[in-house]
């Protein structure tokens, strides 16, 4: 078992929670919870796949899926918004409708396994030299990993630093004041749902067409944009500890995998080997720390008062009383 | 008419012609008419739900008037949001602050603006904000926070904000509800010197001798109408005021008979406790309290009391310390054994503490007897019960609601204020902990609130009235303590306000009866 390497395709992995996850933020930071993750992110991959099975190009594919995803979530933004209604239901209810068109849509793409063109990989010069770090961040990684590395920090500092990031967090804390101020709240929260929609279409078709390659229903994301939107709360909606959270959290992924193939660990008999049924056990364990994570990053929070946005979930109707 | 004032030498900045605005099942302004001259404080009053924060609202641009017509400067103007109104230099600072707490002053303040373009710059914006706060006397730190801003410091932020978008008037919704009384002279001083750069201040209240202090003129509201429009401040009395006010000469003094204590109800023995922040805020607090006497607590704001109504509450743990109440130990125990023993709080916040917002009146009253027989039976609510006893209580204690199936959250303070006292006074406490009972509520509610606590000390309850308003602790305690830096700094029984004040500043009684004797000698 090479440890490097379980790391190398946790970062990997964690690329697609990471997308998720910071699109989830910027929905969340302007006050719209959406559930619907798991759903866009599965109408990524299948639109992804199906647009690059059809013109060969997986940029094409990896655009088709960005908007098939942000088109649906506007779904979302209109019953939450505009009709002000429940957003967890409304959520769940997008996550129906994606996955329902997803598997509709995705029937026969299976098969299509050797035919159609995935994202490149590449090794980047001279950082890949780096010792350790090298070799698990820089070496064979699929392209979407490398514009995640760019993405943080640049998010980070959309959300911190500029005027409309400022707006942005305005609209999730106190709608009605940046309401007073001219802020177009109504605008600004459709606009950020939709972006939450383009990074989960983008998170699944990273996994559609690089990191998993392929179209297996609703197997390709199982469960990650759940897991996105647990990963949301541990980062405190801050995209630089989403990162940290997804690579973790990938890393987890794959150790649960890798670990059970080996016979001996460090000389040591591996009971995960000899007992099939200690897998469950493994299953469970990224589920596990995402519950530790997000007691201990929520507690954090209160201390330092940060966390979440304050109207998170709440509609915002103009000139309503007691706001 | 405007011809006429501009032949008297003033100049109308705001004109308000026959305004009218209507909320469902409310006619919240009934064609008002108010004017605004350069260079003037001008205060509107009324008591609470008399439509002044209408009125303003709809001159800022927030609600549309569904009649009437703004001229601004002569030239008739329609606003068909906020923004569109600052743009015409008319800023609002409204009673509940419009601030993102996550957020630093400057940020705050910048919100809205195209200016910066993209990148915030925060610390050559922070310069700029700090140089324009200096000129106006409001001091504050640009990149502080303001979740961690005292609420003066807050109202300051929302005045720069205004003030930075190039607010000619300034309009100040009940500025002083908030804010201590040398917070409350600083924002004076602060209006004062914008009026002398030439810049126009509605200043709104239900405080009469803040409106003899700081206005030129007053308009008076009534039920949304005008009773009286611009008249002269120096040329009124308070007691006319409050007569145009509320339609009836009001009593300030209220009647009280001997007090007849009896038995100890509440006893407190070197109690200590923590404030939030985890520092030490009671530091030793002893005190008692008897049945039918109303004991006050006065005090400077944040010396302790809130965190003392919190521990006797059992909200917030003792760490040091005993209370007794009716000679049993409820030291740290359960809230529900507190209510038990007939302790009832009337929070200072009365809307995330005192009430839950969006549940209904019902719900709300009945919320400390939702398990007893008829409401409550075999873990079941009697809904019927439980309305009868909610439409009792209205009627008891003059709620003014559409229906008891109203949200609370849409009530005015002082009908928000008459629920919570119907919840706690019918549950018969032994001890009642009122904490600025008043605070916020207009002349005729506050009457209302001070009478149903006397009742309640006549009828044999414990009473412990933590007020900063000493001219409510003076009429109504039987004797005051002085609380300081969470200790008891001694026990007044005299009505002494100068040794109340000195006291509420530091000073212990035996220190000032000490110099008293040396001075005499
Ligand atoms: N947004 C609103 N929705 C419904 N009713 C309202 C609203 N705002 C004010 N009212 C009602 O209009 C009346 C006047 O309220 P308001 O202007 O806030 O009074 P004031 O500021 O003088 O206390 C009150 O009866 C109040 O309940
Ligand atoms: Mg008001």
């Amino acid at each position: 078992m090479d440890w490097l390497i379980i790391l190398a395709s946790g970062v990997a992995t964690g690329t697609v929670l990471l997308y998720a996850t910071v699109g989830e933020i910027f929905s969340e930071r302007s006050g719209v919870l959406n559930l619907g993750v798991e759903g866009m992110m599965l109408l990524g991959a299948m639109s992804a796949y199906k647009a690059t099975a059809a013109t060969n190009d997986p940029w094409i594919g990896l655009l088709v899926a960005m908007l098939a995803a942000g088109l649906v979530s506007q779904v979302h933004a209109f019953i939450a918004i505009t009709l002000q209604a429940d957003q967890v239901i409304s959520g769940l209810a997008l996550n129906f409708l994606a996955t329902g068109i997803s598997l509709v849509f995705g029937e026969g793409l299976t098969s299509l396994r050797d035919v159609v063109p995935q994202l490149p990989k590449l090794t980047l010069p001279l950082l890949d030299r780096i010792p350790v770090l090298g070799r698990i961040f820089f070496t064979n990684q699929s392209i979407m990993v490398y514009i995640g590395y760019l993405f943080v920090p640049l998010a980070w500092y959309y959300i911190n630093r500029t005027r409309p990031g400022m707006h942005l967090r305005a609209v999730g804390e106190y709608p009605a004041a940046a309401d007073t101020l001219g802020i177009r709240v109504y605008f600004l929260r459709y606009m950020y749902v939709f972006v939450g929609g383009l990074l989960a279409g983008l998170a699944g078709a990273t996994i559609s067409l690089s990191i998993s390659p392929g179209w297996f229903g609703s197997l390709t994301t199982s469960g990650q944009g759940w897991i996105a939107i647990g990963l949301v709360i541990f980062a405190q909606w801050n995209p630089v500890q989403a990162a940290f959270g997804a690579f973790t959290f990938g890393a987890l992924r794959r150790l649960v995998l890798d670990i059970q193939g080996p016979s001996t660990i460090l000389g040591l008999a591996n009971p995960f080997f000899y007992n099939t049924y200690y897998g469950f056990f493994l299953k469970m364990l990224p589920y596990a720390f995402t519950v530790i994570f997000l007691v201990i990053g929520s507690r954090e929070a209160n201390r330092k008062r940060i966390g979440t946005p304050a109207a998170l979930g709440l509609p915002y109707i103009r000139g309503q009383r007691g706001l | 008419m405007d011809e006429e004032r501009s032949e008297n030498g003033f100049e109308n900045v705001v004109s308000m012609r026959g305004i009218t605005k209507r909320f469902p099942g409310v006619l919240a302004n009934d064609k008002v008419d108010f004017d605004l001259r350069k260079g003037e404080v001008h205060a509107l009053l009324g008591e609470n739900g008399a439509g002044k924060s209408t009125l303003m609202n709809v001159l800022a641009g927030l609600y549309r008037p569904e009649e009437g017509t703004i001229r601004l400067h002569g030239k008739v103007v329609e606003f068909g949001s906020p923004r569109e109104a600052i743009e015409e230099g008319i800023g609002m600072v409204h009673q509940h602050f419009m601030l993102v707490p996550s957020q630093s002053v400057t940020e705050n303040i910048l919100l809205g603006l195209k200016e910066p373009r993209f990148r915030m710059q925060l610390p050559k914006y922070n310069q700029i904000i700090g140089e324009m706060a200096g000129k106006f006397g409001l001091h504050v730190d640009p990149a502080a926070k303001v979740w961690q801003l005292s609420v003066g410091e807050q109202q300051r932020v929302e005045i720069l904000k205004m003030l930075y978008r190039g607010a000619d008037v300034l309009i100040m919704d009940e500025p002083t509800a908030v804010l201590a009384p040398t917070e409350i002279s600083e924002l004076f001083n602060t209006l004062r010197s914008m009026t002398e750069q030439g810049k126009s201040v509605v200043f709104i209240s239900h405080k009469l001798h803040e409106v003899m202090d700081i206005s030129d003129r007053v308009t008076v509201l009534r039920k949304g109408k005008v009773t009286s429009s611009g008249l002269n401040t120096g040329d009124v009395t308070r007691a006319d005021l409050a007569h145009l006010m509320v339609g009836r000469d009001v009593v300030f003094q209220v009647e009280k008979s001997e007090a007849h204590a009896g038995d100890m109800v509440l006893s407190v023995e070197e109690l200590e406790a923590k404030n939030d922040k985890g520092l030490p805020a009671l530091n030793g607090i002893s005190l008692n309290v008897r049945q039918g006497e109303i004991v006050g607590l006065a005090g400077v704001a944040g010396n302790g009391q809130k965190e003392l109504a919190e521990t006797l509450a059992g909200l917030r743990p003792v760490t040091k310390g005993r209370i007794l109440v009716n000679n049993q130990d409820v030291t740290n125990k359960p809230v529900k054994l507190g209510i038990r023993h007939g302790i009832s709080l009337i929070p200072a916040d009365r809307t995330q503490v005192g009430t839950a917002p969006n549940l209904s009146v019902t719900d709300n009253v009945i919320m400390k007897n939702y398990d007893q027989a008829p409401i409550g039976s075999n873990g079941l609510l009697n809904m019927s019960e439980a309305e009868n006893y909610a439409e009792d209580l209205k009627l008891a204690f003059d709620i003014m609601v559409p229906t008891i199936d109203t949200s609370v959250r849409l009530l005015s303070g002082g009908n928000l204020q008459k629920v919570i006292l119907a919840r706690e006074i019918s549950s018969e406490p032994k001890l009642m902990i009122a904490v600025q009972p008043t605070r916020g509520l207009d002349v005729g509610a506050i009457e209302g609130v001070q009478k149903l606590l006397l009742a309640q000390r006549n009828a044999g309850a414990a009473i412990l009235l933590i007020s900063e308003e000493l001219e409510e602790l003076l009429s109504l305690s039987d004797r005051i303590y002085v609380i300081y830096e969470g200790e008891i700094m001694g026990e007044i029984r005299d009505n002494d306000i100068n040794k109340i004040g000195m006291m509420m500043t530091g000073t212990r009684l035996e220190q000032i009866e000490g110099e008293g004797v040396a001075r005499n000698e």
